[in-house]
């Protein structure tokens, strides 16, 4: 082949700017994972079916025509979708033993159950934050007394706890609270704890340290919002654990007084009658195991959302 | 090793402590007096019952008696049988120990398996049917199973066929323990079967995987010889905690199903206020699970040589 001359070539220049252009728009990490989040069709199902359930649990107990106590006794145990011929009342899901309506009971049960989930896990994440931030963060002698606190209140099965405390304090919906807070604050602090250990040696904590950055700006700008992926879906996945909580409380006879209704009493008012009315014991089964569903398969996404590895 | 050991068999103790600690000041705790009900108590009597169980005298010499009594071994009268709580244990507890250990063994096997196969075949159908049955056993309360399965296996099978495949309650023949064993086991499965699922795919990447690859070790080979005895490590730690929810569980599985276990006990002392018995089954209950995470954890310590060399750098 002949040589090609030198002159033939012709030098179109470089463009600097383009070749070091970022052509993936930037995104924060929070954007990021909402936007995986949002790809997720199953996660953002629950996401939406949670909203749903929390809101009508608010307003159909207030829009219902009855209350929850209030009894029909001409229409006991009838079936769902009952409309009386005589004075017209309607009864989606029927009426149980007593002739209370088990639609309006079911979505107040709804309420009390979410209130004490959604409380008692935040009460939780307030406790678990300060216990494992504290205990991570300063770490040595009194991170090791703090842990051993910890693993000795995990030796004891945590229902058996629970239930020694409802036994002491007086029945309530906010006993329940209490009962489910004093021992689930544990996981939250371990986790917390271990992130913040783990963040505390990152490099550029210490080049904040070394550029005169104080412990309050330490701690809420570079370690708290580092450690609140995991917070919340901690939270996500800690909901149905109270919520199965609450129910099996409910169900052994410790659970919310009367006048208030929650699913574990109405899973508990359902089981005595269910080989006749089988009904009155799949409704509240339903909403429990629906709603826990929800939540698990919420934090399952939530977590695949926030990893950093499974970054496309 | 000894060290491990030593720190395990400590820190057993101070939880019994502290649970010992815990039901004593809560019984004490609690409002009102065992002996006032709706009767009225003459105050002769009501004196020489607080004399009988020792309630005259100071809270240090209770707290001493209560606790020289369970080192003996001794639970106390219940208030509502008025028969000594250890009898009741002895009669119920065999019930509980055989539903449970049936439910426990069901519940690791399975769901060993069940985590294997979806690691091994993950992204198939295999691994999203696995998974699917893993969240729904995480998301239904067992109380709920059970009665399901009770109505469903037990009764309308037996009203489509005729045949009485399941009893619909009691723990007497083989067929009748096999529905509430699964009832118990269920959520404790799908706990076991993701851990195992996460643990096994996290072996299956490592670097000696790839070597027994590549000296050419069949597929089945790797996973049982080399996958599998690595991945079950976390598995057993679990099995602690697992065996704490399962005889927990048991208490409300036991009711629907009607076996006369230490679940019935419990919630008729708890529906009656029968506090000696309900912190007698609490400890008796906290020293088994105490004992059986004790066994895990030392078991642990034996089996993975890791937790020797982390113990021998200290």
């Amino acid at each position: 082949m002949d040589r090609i001359e030198k002159g033939r070539f012709e030098w179109v220049g470089a463009n600097v700017s383009e070749s070091e252009g970022i052509t993936r728009p930037s995104t924060s990490y929070w954007r990021d994972a909402m936007k995986r989040l949002f790809k997720n069709k199953i996660a953002v199902f629950c996401l939406f079916a949670i909203v749903l359930i929390s809101i009508l649990a608010v307003i159909i107990p207030i829009v219902s025509p009855y209350t929850i106590s209030e009894q029909h006794l001409t229409h006991t145990n009838i079936s769902m979708g009952f409309k009386d011929p005589v004075d017209g009342h309607i009864h989606l899901f029927g009426t149980d033993t007593l002739g209370r309506d088990i639609f309006t009971r079911v979505w107040s049960g709804a309420r009390t159950s979410l209130f004490i989930s959604f409380t008692a896990v935040f009460i939780n994440v307030i406790i678990g934050i300060i216990y494992g931030g504290i205990s991570g963060y300063i770490g040595g002698m009194l991170d090791n007394i703090m842990m051993r606190i910890i693993e000795i209140i995990n030796g004891i099965p945590y229902l058996i706890i629970v239930i020694l405390l409802m036994m002491v304090l007086p029945a309530g919906v906010m006993t329940m609270v209490i009962a489910y807070a004093a021992v689930g604050w544990t996981g939250m602090a371990r986790l917390v704890r271990g992130q913040i250990m783990a963040l505390k040696q990152q490099d550029y904590v210490v080049a904040a340290k070394v550029m005169g950055a104080d412990t309050k700006r330490i701690i809420f700008k570079h370690l708290i919002p580092n450690t609140l992926s995991i917070i919340i879906v901690n939270i996500t996945l800690a909901i149905p654990s109270a919520i199965f909580t609450e129910a099996f409380l409910s169900f052994i006879g410790l659970g919310v007084p009367l006048p208030h209704a929650s699913w574990g009493t109405l899973a508990n008012d359902g089981v005595k009658v269910f080989q006749i009315y089988p009904s009155q014991l799949i409704i509240p089964a339903l909403y429990i195991s629906i709603t826990m569903l929800s939540f698990n398969l919420l934090g399952d996404g939530l977590r695949d959302a926030f990893d950093p590895k499974l970054r496309r | 090793m000894v060290k491990y050991v030593g720190k395990r068999l400590l820190y057993a103790f101070l939880t019994l402590l502290v649970l010992v600690a815990l039901t004593f000041f809560m019984m004490r705790l609690l409002p009102g007096d065992p002996f006032l009900g709706e009767k009225v108590v003459p105050e002769t009597t009501l004196k020489a019952l607080n004399e009988k169980y020792g309630l005259d005298k100071p809270m240090i010499v209770q707290l001493a008696m209560y606790v020289k009594n369970i080192f003996k071994g001794d639970l106390g009268l219940s208030m509502y049988y008025n028969r000594s709580i250890n009898d009741i244990i002895a009669q119920a507890f065999p019930y509980s120990f055989d539903l449970g250990i049936r439910s426990l063994i069901f519940a690791a096997i399975t769901g060993i398996l069940l985590g294997v196969v979806a690691a091994v075949k993950r992204g198939t159908k295999w691994d999203t049917a696995a998974m699917l049955l893993a969240v729904i056993g995480v998301s239904v309360p067992s109380f709920i199973i059970g009665a399901l399965l009770q109505y469903f296996l037990g009764l309308k099978l037996f009203e489509l066929t005729g045949i009485k495949f399941f009893p619909i309650t009691g723990w007497n023949t083989a067929l009748s323990k096999i529905l509430p064993s699964f009832a118990l086991s269920f959520s404790s499965l799908a706990t076991v079967s993701r851990l195992m699922r996460t643990s096994m795919l996290d072996t299956l990447g490592q670097d000696y995987i790839k070597t027994a690859k590549s000296k050419g070790l069949s597929q089945k080979k790797i996973i049982i010889k080399h996958a599998v005895r690595n991945a079950i490590m976390p598995v057993i730690t679990v099995l602690g905690p697992i065996a704490a929810s399962v005889l927990t569980g048991a208490f409300v599985v036991e009711n629907i199903f009607s076996i006369p276990g230490m679940g019935k006990f419990f919630v008729i002392s708890i529906q009656n206020r029968d506090y000696t018995m309900i912190s007698g089954i609490t400890l008796f209950y906290g020293v088994f699970l105490v004992a059986a995470n004790l066994i895990v954890d030392l078991l642990y310590g034996f089996i993975d040589p890791r937790v020797k060399l982390v113990e021998g750098k200290e």
